[in-house]
């Protein structure tokens, strides 16, 4: 019982502590705000998705077509869109003059 | 240490309210620390839930009595390893070892992406804490492991039939799945929580899920050769309730594994996929409260207890939320494009996820209906494998030819000429090959040879994909064959891995479709020296012989095998005796020919006191492709799961180091 005892309260001790670990290791936090993309990375995001999406659509398409799976004709008629939609997104990904090097970030309250 | 037992408990279930309540409140409002905190919260129900599951297992290996627990599913006799499975031969181990999973699987996985999203893991954090809440409780309040009594000299010892090495992974395996689905489920609420429709929580669950989905497989394959060696009736698969419970969430997560790829190629199918995660998690919820609830009698339903209520109402309560936050959301998960054409891969994996899902509601129902018919009628009306049958063959066989269909399919739209031409050789082989087996008589079962023919459909396109792939390959990268072979495998481990594990499904099929369309079967009672015919073989019983197990009694009749006047070797069936248990066992004899497939299967299934025995052999063609199936879609599956560098650059490049602005 003794033992069981000691060893329990060991066991919730180091559980409080795990627990508590970010309040004691930073105490008087300046910063307690939660990261999350804005809605400018989120957009960002969003746009290399598409990208990413029309890369692989395009790298697919020139596989099937060169194994046989796709026509000349469907290959024709397919890569055309899958190019522009592509060059959107890198378009729009392309850094501008302004932009900052760091992450875009909530405003810190 | 029954106390100590007790504190973890009570511990993990205080920590796992904390990662709940703190959880939601830090996401919500945004707290770092706070979040910081009840994710911590999560790793230290972990290490409560070991310290709780350690005590039991010590006092598993200590026989000690004084747990109501081990008196109740131990005992002195017991053989260490299967002492060791009593942990989950019972209700309340066996809802410990969820708890574990969950926790351990919850720790694991906020850890691995708690840098890469964030944002994100502050919202999986209370639903993780929120289930391990919900199972903490019960271990808590409604259903303990940690009881104790007045020490007994003997333990009442465990069910025979859990008394088999398959029981030994079994269990742990369908947790591991089942369990392992709260993840995609934990994540994908979480994304429609933090209003985040992009596919980071795709991307942050997608091995995660195929492990769960991979563990839920081979453990159903391994309870289904359990089922074959150690239940005794000549089948593997017997649409047991409990067996549907696990089939299931299978289906609901082999649909989502195929839908997740047309979101992600096409950015379609976002309301359908997460639809699919609650239903593929509601339903891993649903097999557990069958299975401890004692609602359905099977031999997996441990026994009446007071768990039923308690699950059925987290039940309704998930599926309701998860509906609500859903349809809360539905503006946000609106697709922006449109399937170009019916004859696509996407429209293919639209089929195949029709056809799933639809099979996985009828099994659903027909689970359901028994219980149903009981609450209005008063009367329970048995659903029975002939209905499972009629739609496994309804369901089946056109997922099967679909699965030889979609590889031939591009994404986007594949002309008719165009798959008339990627199909000609596989056509032709499964067309050849079904007029070939109806020469042969295979025609007595038409599914069968549908099965056999599509089977062979699938297998050919396969190889044909293959074949094309490395060709291709070939020619761009100039590489020999075999590098070229590997570097495709090695560039889309995901497609490749999936064609593997397809494989694997066709030798399923053709082991069950060989087994039962086309098994013999003869029953007969022999006296010692009397023979019985089966299929080209001679049975001769010639003796009974009785030995002393470790915990048992056992009882065997030595029967003689001969085909075409040759012996061809001994089997041995019989039963156990367990006097502790004070159950009886079938302990049946298997001859398997690894050449051919098949199994000469043998019950005994009556021992008379004047020593004839009435015996049950079958033949069972092709029936070990079944579990040579198990072995091919673990490697399938490995090869799916085996880490891709070049993709982890790609998606660090996409969600981690996003530096460029965006031009609006």
């Amino acid at each position: 019982m003794t033992l069981a005892l000691v060893l329990g309260v060991l066991l919730a001790v180091a559980c409080v502590l795990l627990v508590s670990y970010p309040f004691l290791a930073d105490p008087e936090a300046r910063r307690d705000r939660l990261e999350e993309p804005g809605e400018l990375e989120r957009r960002q995001i969003e746009l290399l998705e598409r990208r990413d999406r029309a890369l692989a659509a395009l790298k697919e398409l020139e596989f099937d077509h060169r194994s046989g799976k796709i026509s000349d004709q469907d290959y024709r008629e397919l890569v055309g869109p899958l190019r522009r939609e592509a060059a959107e997104a890198l378009r729009a990904l392309e850094p501008r003059a302004e932009s900052q090097p760091s992450r875009v970030r909530t405003p810190t309250k | 240490m029954a106390e100590l037992g007790r504190a973890a408990l009570v511990i993990c279930f205080a920590l796992s309210t904390y990662a709940l309540a703190a959880g939601a409140y830090a996401a919500f409002r945004r707290r770092r620390r706070l979040a910081h905190s009840a994710r911590n919260a999560l790793v230290a129900a972990f290490a409560a839930a070991a310290v709780a599951s350690l005590v039991l297992v010590v006092a598993l290996l200590r026989d000690d009595f004084s747990f109501t627990y081990v008196a109740d599913h131990s005992s002195r006799r017991l053989p260490l390893l299967y002492t060791l499975s009593a942990f989950w031969g019972g209700q309340e181990g066996s809802l410990l070892l969820w708890l574990l999973i969950l926790t351990a699987y919850s720790s694991a996985v906020v850890a691995v992406n708690r840098r890469s999203a964030p944002d994100l893991v502050a919202w999986v954090v209370p639903i993780l804490g929120g289930i391990a809440t919900f199972f903490a409780f019960m271990l808590v309040a409604v259903s303990s492991p940690f009881a104790t009594e007045a020490t007994r000299a003997d333990g009442l010892g465990l069910n025979p039939s859990l008394q088999n090495p398959y029981m030994l992974a079994h269990p742990p395996l369908l947790y591991l799945g089942y369990v392992g689905l709260s993840v995609p489920f934990a994540f994908g609420m979480g994304a429609l929580l933090a209003r985040r429709t992009d596919e980071r929580w795709i991307v942050a669950t997608r091995r995660w899920t195929l492990a769960a989905w991979t563990f839920l497989g081979i453990g159903q394959l391994l309870g289904a050769h359990w089922a074959y060696v150690e239940v005794g009736w000549g089948g593997y698969f017997a649409w047991d309730p409990v067996e549907n419970a696990a089939l299931m969430p299978w289906l609901a997560a082999t649909a989502f594994l195929h839908s997740v790829m047309v979101q992600e190629k096409k950015g379609m199918m976002k309301i359908w996929n997460i639809l699919l995660v609650v239903l593929a998690f509601c339903l891993s919820l649903f097999g557990t409260f069958l299975t401890r609830s004692g609602i359905l009698s099977s031999i997996h339903s441990f026994t009446e207890s007071p768990l039923g209520g308690w699950f059925l109402g987290f039940i309704v309560i998930v599926t309701l939320g998860s509906l609500a936050l859903i349809y809360t959301r539905l503006p946000l998960l609106r697709a922006r494009t449109k399937l170009e054409s019916l004859l696509s891969r996407e429209a293919s994996f639209l089929y195949n996820n029709l056809l799933l899902v639809a099979f996985c509601l009828t099994i659903l129902w027909g689970v359901l209906y028994p219980i149903l018919s009981e609450l209005v009628r008063g009367e329970s009306s048995a659903v029975r494998g002939p209905y499972y049958n009629f739609f496994l063959r309804s369901f089946g066989l056109p997922l099967l030819l679909l699965m030889g269909i979609g590889p031939l399919l591009a994404w986007r739209r594949t002309s008719t000429r165009a798959l008339v031409r990627a199909s000609a050789w596989p056509a032709a082989i499964a067309l050849l090959l079904g007029v070939a087996l109806l020469a042969a008589g295979a025609g007595s079962s038409v599914p069968g040879l549908i099965a056999y023919s599509f089977s062979a459909f699938v297998i050919a396109s396969i190889v044909v994909e293959f074949v094309r792939g490395t060709r291709a390959r070939r020619a761009v990268a100039g590489e020999p064959w075999p590098t070229a072979f590997s570097s495709l495998v090695a560039r889309n481990r995901r497609r490749y891995g999936g064609y593997v594990v397809h494989a694997a499904i066709v030798l399923l099929a053709i082991g069950v479709a060989g087994s039962s369309a086309y098994d013999t079967t003869h029953e007969a009672k022999l006296r010692r020296g009397q023979s019985m015919e089966l299929a080209g073989y001679t049975l001769t019983y010639r003796r009974l012989v009785e030995r002393q197990g470790p915990n048992d009694r056992e009882l065997r009749a030595i029967v003689d095998v001969s085909r075409g006047g040759t012996a061809d070797g001994t089997l041995s069936a019989g039963k156990n005796q367990y006097p502790v248990e004070q159950q009886t066992s079938n302990e049946v004899a298997i001859r398997s020919n690894w050449l051919t497939g098949e199994d000469l299967y043998l019950i005994a299934q009556q021992i008379n006191a004047d020593g004839s025995v009435i015996f049950k052999a079958e033949l069972l063609p092709l029936v070990n492709l079944i579990w040579l199936a198990g072995f091919v879609f673990v490697a399938g599956s490995l090869i799916a799961l085996w880490p891709d560098a070049r993709e982890s650059r790609r998606l660090a490049d996409r969600y981690g180091r996003s530096t460029v602005a965006v031009r609006a």
